[in-house]
């Protein structure tokens, strides 16, 4: 059907359709896990409520993305895993704890719910801090120097932050009332921190990374690209101001925040995409030379070509099953 | 010394005993579930729906466990056994990633519908989605058992520099044993839960929960283990067959069979001794072992000594299956005889009752005795006769693995005793609550 190169192209952009809808969507529901209060156990059901019907599938993608990765570039992906083997076993743990305390919070005894609803926050806020240090590290090569672990840390708290930021959003979008207007007040602050963050990454990543650099600066197409940070700057103001409209009358664009940081995580994802392009581990391999072999990748893309359609169809589907503010989940 | 291999190999056999004890639940719960809601739907009788709510939650609680140790699964390739992916992924990744699109996807997404979604749907897509969950979790086992059965009897490739290529995908995905795996191992969780519905109706009627729900569950789950035990020797008569003749290695050191031999008997105890390569304390039935494979009194078996290079570890594929078979064996027995006293008497006596209680997890033992007699039997090959273990693992440093793997051991241990806590838990609120104080009751699964 189709030779190595296209191939290579089809592959690597599924893959970063995978990673970019699985950041957006299990972002926001990590993001949600991040902000749950402690103190607050109404507020809490309800916030785990609005996430209850979609998290399994948004987790999906990550393991759409790692299976791809591991399909079309196996050399890629083992060098990556098992650069970032601790990272991505401590990732791991801090999903598995979330994953099963989302369902056990719901059925334990009441004495030990708070424990669950706590290792729901501990374990979203290591998955997210953890998938932010890994796309430190990656920036980086994988290099093992003070920097670069100085760096990594700093892109796991803005990853914290961005899905905090998204959480907040999704939030506004699903509930009301005083939860509502905490949405409101913890996305204004998310937003900041995640604007810092983007600010500190983008101007970091330049100057240590030289052929990043090239690739932002020195290029023929720079008029072309520099839209993109200027509009995520214009974006986070934009939001910044919408926030604080929202909190005088909460339901005037009450889905505006959440449309807005998912551009904005559009944005990054592509300058990511921009500043590494063809490279699938920075500096080492492109997507052209890690590819599997051509026979295999046609197989399986008769069934990404009927498949990946009807996902989305029956995800549309299960959004709008689940359509407005959130009501008490119940098995019923 | 505890070098990375050995740490691999550890981590991986303790993170797939782990995984596939909840699979083994959901894949046939949740047509139980299919079965539990049709009836209601039929006939509006709410003893259904109550059975179809009280397993739905424990449907949701294994599969969350199902997930998220899959997705530690899923990692598992690329950070400890990459030297797989680099000589066969062009076979295994197709299989996984048929699996995480055609499975995976479907599962998660209607498991919100089915588990949430009951009052906002009709009736109709309601029990749709859950017919979907159910084919999901089938579809998954579909795909996940072609690549193991393909790891153990591998056809439709050929190998180009060292890396396998496919020629035939109709060869590789139907490859020889998968027929017998996948029917084994569907059966295995038809068993698995339907001992664990039939334990968990016995704990609610032991515990005074004289409502109807866990009397028709404990009789459909009789009826259905009473059903498939027998099929499940007959099938896995048929797959100890094709095994004999695709992998002797393996049925030789199931049997204990080190020498070549005609007539071999049927051991029913024995410790094999890998030093002398014979057996210590040999309790054997003439003749059966070679009748049981070749259909002849004197048939021959080719016994361990045959494959100098390729002998799997014998003892605990040895042990093993006579662990899988002697539970399968009282699967039978209690199934059958159960299913009969409550034909006759219409009730079990206390003793059935307690015993069914502590059969709930018979399945598990079952299930996890066969994984390893075929997954170490298949030893020291990971892909028969074209990858040996050592050569697919991975360069981490053995302390990084020895941490990691003391990590997911303690978390596993943590999370089973909080599962197994919480499902009698379940059904000990089901006893107090359910209908004796709240008549149509509304229950808030969040609070």
């Amino acid at each position: 059907m189709f030779e190595a190169h296209t191939l290579s192209f089809i592959y690597a952009s599924l893959m970063a359709l995978a990673i970019l809808l699985y950041a957006i969507l299990d972002g926001y529901d990590l993001g949600v896990g991040i902000l749950l209060p402690t103190n607050n156990e109404p507020h809490a059901d309800t916030m785990i409520a609005s996430i209850g019907p979609f998290w399994d599938a948004n987790e999906t993608w990550l393991v759409l993305a790692v299976g791809l990765a591991l399909i079309a570039f196996p050399l890629a992906h083992s060098m990556i895993l098992q650069a970032l083997y601790i990272p991505v076993t401590v990732m791991l743990i801090g999903l598995i704890i979330r994953g099963v305390a989302f369902d056990f919070r719901a059925k334990a005894k009441i004495k030990r719910k708070s424990m669950w609803n706590k290792l729901f926050k501990i374990g979203s806020i290591i998955s997210a801090f953890m998938q932010g240090y890994m796309l430190g590290l990656y920036v980086m090569s994988f290099e093992s120097s003070a920097l670069a672990v100085t760096f990594a840390i700093l892109s796991g708290v803005g990853v914290v932050a961005a899905y905090a930021l998204i959480g907040a959003a999704w939030l506004i979008l699903k509930t009301q009332g005083q939860l509502q207007l905490d949405a409101i007040s913890w996305c204004h602050m998310s937003t900041r921190m995640a604007f810092l963050g983007v600010v500190a990454v983008s101007a970091v990543n330049p100057v240590i990374n030289h052929s990043v650099y090239e690739r932002w600066f020195t290029s023929d197409i720079f008029l072309l690209i520099l839209p993109i940070p200027i509009i995520c700057l214009a974006l986070f103001i934009l939001l910044d101001r919408i926030l604080v409209q929202l909190k005088s009358q909460p339901d005037l664009g009450a889905w505006l925040p959440f449309l807005i940081s998912c551009v904005i995580f559009i944005l990054c994802f592509f300058g990511i995409l921009y500043s590494f392009y063809p490279y699938v581990v920075p500096g080492k391999l492109t997507i052209f030379e890690a590819l599997a072999a051509p026979e295999s990748l046609n197989f399986l893309l008769y069934g990404v070509i009927v498949v990946v359609p009807t996902i989305l169809a029956y995800t549309a589907f299960s959004y709008r099953v689940f359509w407005g503010k959130v009501q008490p989940l119940s098995y019923y | 010394m505890l070098d990375t291999l050995l740490l691999s190999r550890i981590q991986f056999a303790a993170n797939i005993s782990f995984h596939i004890l909840f699979p083994t639940i959901t894949i046939a719960l949740a047509w139980f579930l299919v079965f539990f809601k049709i009836k209601y739907d039929k006939t509006q009788h709410p003893v259904w729906l109550r059975a179809y709510r009280f397993w739905v939650k424990i449907f949701a609680l294994t599969f969350a466990l199902g997930v998220v140790s899959g997705i530690t699964m899923s990692f598992q390739f690329g950070t400890n056994w990459p030297g797989f992916m680099e000589k066969v992924g062009n076979i295994a990744g197709p299989l996984l990633g048929y699996e995480v699109l055609t499975a995976f996807f479907m599962e998660a997404t209607f498991l919100g519908v089915m588990l949430f979604g009951m009052k906002r749907v009709s009736p109709r897509v309601h029990t749709l989605s859950t017919i979907i969950v159910a084919i999901g979790t089938s579809l998954s086992a579909f795909w996940i058992l072609s690549l193991n059965s393909w790891m153990q009897t591998p056809t439709g490739f050929e190998v180009r520099d060292g890396v396998v290529f496919p020629t035939d995908w109709f060869a590789v995905i139907f490859n020889p044993s998968f027929p017998y795996r996948l029917a084994h191992m569907i059966l295995a969780s038809g068993l698995t839960a339907a001992f664990l519905i039939a334990g968990v109706s016995s704990y609610r009627l032991l515990k005074g929960d004289d409502k109807k729900a866990p009397q028709l569950t404990l009789k459909v789950s009789l009826t259905v283990a009473a059903l498939l035990a027998p099929l499940q020797m007959f099938v896995g008569d048929l797959h100890g067959l094709n095994t004999f003749e695709h992998q002797p290695q393996k049925v030789a050191a199931m049997e204990g069979v080190w020498e070549t031999q005609r007539g071999a008997p049927l051991l029913l105890f024995a410790i094999p001794n890998e030093q002398t390569r014979s057996n210590d304390f040999e309790i054997a039935i003439p003749n059966l072992a070679s009748i049981i494979l070749t259909h002849e009194k004197n048939g021959e078996i080719k016994g361990l000594n045959e494959f100098p290079n390729a002998t799997p570890p014998v003892k605990p594929v040895f042990f093993g299956f006579r662990v899988m078979v002697g539970m399968g064996l009282l699967m039978i027995v209690v199934a059958l005889y159960f299913r009969f006293t409550l034909w006759r008497n219409n009730t079990l006596a206390p003793w059935q009752l307690k015993t069914l209680v502590a059969m709930s997890f018979s399945g598990w033992i079952a299930t996890l005795a066969g994984w390893y007699v075929t997954e170490i039997g298949r030893q020291p090959f990971l892909v028969t006769g074209v990858l040996r273990v050592e050569e697919a693992v991975t360069h981490v440093a053995s302390n990084n693995v020895l941490m990691s793997l003391i990590a997911y051991l303690s978390i596993y241990v943590l999370l089973l005793i909080a599962y197994i806590r919480t499902l009698f838990y379940t059904a000990d609120k089901s006893v107090e609550v359910e209908e004796f104080q709240r008549p149509s009751i509304e229950e808030n699964a969040y609070v």
